[in-house]
């Protein structure tokens, strides 16, 4: 399949991810190569869809107890944050000044 | 100075009988470390406590006898795994300041059983690669051959295993990331079942894939590793509750009467035929102990790059979205709005490879095209899985090269993500499958350049991989790179 720019772009918005002019391009050539092999897939004859359960792995996932853990404290939540202020994460403004 | 000791039973015995003390040990370790890898590039973080910790233990041997053989083995960790104290970067720009806030399940084991991590290697950024050049941190050289690559994406903790760096290492494996490099380097390197090894605590690439194992210099120390590090932690719920002496009964033995199955998808087209001399002598070592070879068909196994290539990055560009430059991370400074914010960091954070990988697992989840690649991946999945579960109705194992080529050169396949993809060939059905594998040293080539033997077992089989590489590595013997670099304490080598 060949990808346009335009869909790369697309899909870099879906992603948010800002390319350069540049990377769009490269990246558009570069996944159309990708997916054009990954398209040999379609030559196979396929099983009814859903994922197969392999031999030996087909108890069920145990579930978690559903018990009450103390959560991070706040420190230290807060301790890898890029900007932070008080007990809050701080980011750039949202609503415009007024509403 | 040689090293006061090759194996964990060996240090064991050094140790209690004190023939040497921890601080001996670890002081060995960190010496060479300082004397040789900047050459090699294998560590990112040299645990500056370390020895603080060696002497702790060696103060508290002296009133308490040990009660593992960890007790005071050094022990290197990946950089996607976390060890409080020190930072883990995945090798990205975007954690380069990331200090965890607690030990991941694996390294709290290890650390409760008394061991010290000597630091954090090198890898692929986010796991993503198979040479180690997408480290936006350093290069990290094949000791074999500096002008080679380790492999990746675990290529660190390969090295550090095979230059004596570390006794022993753990790493991730999504597609290959041990096995591979571990064949590379002229190491063991094991991925576990999928269950086998709680995952929290390692920084998620693709996680119905990802597994930590152990990279060692022989069959035993890896068994034993993985022992200690498996079984459930009530934090990943994907770990099953198996007992772990399971697989140290099946440890026991030789590789008389069990039944090897040789998958010719493996043996043709595309594999070296330096490879595939060598790996005619494993398999004719293996036969003389009694094992019996069986051809067998693996038709789908070799679409297993394309099944990858939509799988793992679809997680990745799910699991990767968390990086938004407001909670941890790298945040770009030069935003004005909020949505500029997340894409700037993003776009400034990532390395190429991770771009394009979140970019196509983006798309092969976006509106309209679920069922054309996901959907259709999965389907090619189960085919793998099925096409397993037959064969082990027939055979015990399955015998197959780890890599198509002896490692290459830096840059050779740097341009072209499909050729760096293709050189994970073999060894992704494993993860698509969910079943245990290594790579053990085969011979090397004529040119001295480490090959890899892979066996591929049943869910759970972990110890019968490893007792029949054990057979192997009697045979082959494990060998030292020529590495010999000058410090100011005199030469290490």
């Amino acid at each position: 399949m060949k990808l346009t720019k335009e869909q790369v772009l697309h899909v870099a918005r879906l992603a948010s991810l800002s390319l350069t002019p540049e990377e769009e391009a490269h990246f558009a050539g570069e996944l159309s190569g990708i997916l054009d092999y990954v398209e040999t897939l379609n030559r196979l004859e396929l099983p009814p869809p859903g994922l197969h359960v392999s031999e030996d792995m087909s108890e069920p996932t145990p579930l978690a107890a559903d018990m009450p853990r103390p959560s991070i404290p706040t420190e230290e939540a807060l301790s890898n944050a890029p900007d932070h202020s008080g007990s809050f994460f701080r980011v750039p403004r949202i609503l415009e000044e007024g509403r | 100075m040689s090293a006061p000791f090759t194996t964990l039973e060996s240090f064991r015995k050094g140790r209690d009988e004190r023939a040497f003390s921890i601080e001996d040990a670890v002081r060995y370790y960190l010496d060479r470390i300082e004397g040789i890898d900047r050459a090699l590039g294998a560590y990112l973080t040299v645990n500056p406590n370390a020895l603080n910790r060696a002497r702790q233990l060696d103060n508290r041997l002296a009133r308490n006898p040990a009660n593992s053989p960890f007790y005071g083995y050094p022990v290197a960790i990946k950089d996607n795994m976390n060890v409080l104290g020190l930072p883990t970067t995945c090798a990205s720009r975007m954690l380069a300041n990331f200090r965890p806030i607690e030990n991941a399940t694996v390294v709290e084991r290890l650390l409760k059983a008394g061991a010290v991590i000597l630091g954090k290697t090198n890898m692929d950024e986010f796991a993503m690669g198979s040479s180690t050049e997408n480290s936006s941190m350093g290069v990290t050289r094949n000791p074999w051959d500096t002008g080679r690559v380790p492999g990746g994406s675990s290529g660190g903790s390969a090295v550090s295993v095979a230059a004596g760096l570390a006794p022993l290492s753990l790493g991730s494996d999504t597609g290959g990331s041990i096995r591979q490099p571990a064949a590379f380097c002229g190491v063991l390197g094991l991925k576990p079942t999928y269950g086998r090894v709680s995952r929290y605590g390692l920084v998620a690439f693709s996680s119905s894939l990802d597994q930590i194992g152990p990279f060692s210099r022989c069959a035993e120390d890896a068994l034993e590793l993985t022992v200690l590090v498996s079984g459930p932690d009530g934090r990943d719920m994907t770990v099953r509750d198996r007992d772990p002496q399971e697989m140290v009964r099946e440890f026991e033995g030789s590789v008389r009467g069990m039944t090897i199955g040789i998958p010719e998808e493996f043996f043709g087209d595309g594999l070296d035929p330096e490879v595939a001399a060598s790996l005619e002598r494993a398999r004719e070592v293996w036969s003389a102990e009694g094992a019996v070879f069986r051809p067998i068909r693996l038709p789908s196994a070799s679409f297993g790059v394309n099944v990858y290539y939509l799988i793992a990055t679809s997680e990745a560009a799910s699991n990767l979205s968390r990086y938004d430059g407001i909670r941890y991370g790298y945040r770009s400074l030069s935003s004005g709005n909020l949505k500029d914010l997340y894409q700037n960091s993003r776009r400034e954070g990532f390395g190429p490879e991770v771009k394009r990988r979140i970019l196509l697992g983006t798309f092969a989840l976006s509106a309209g095209y679920q069922d054309q690649y996901y959907r259709k991946a999965q389907q090619v999945q189960s085919l793998i899985r099925e096409e397993f579960d037959r064969a082990f109705h027939e055979v015990d194992l399955v015998f197959a090269p780890t890599t198509p080529t002896p490692p290459f050169r830096f840059g050779e396949k740097l341009d072209d993500p499909l050729a760096m993809y293709l050189s994970d060939i073999y060894t992704i059905s494993a993860n698509l499958a969910g079943l245990p594998a290594l790579s053990t040293p085969s011979w090397p080539t004529p040119s001295g350049l480490p090959v890899g033997a892979q066996l591929i077992g049943p869910a759970w089989s972990e110890g019968r991989l490893l007792r029949a590489a054990r057979v192997l590595e009697e045979a082959v013997g494990f060998r030292t790179p020529p590495v010999s670099v000058q410090t100011a304490g005199g030469k290490v080598s």
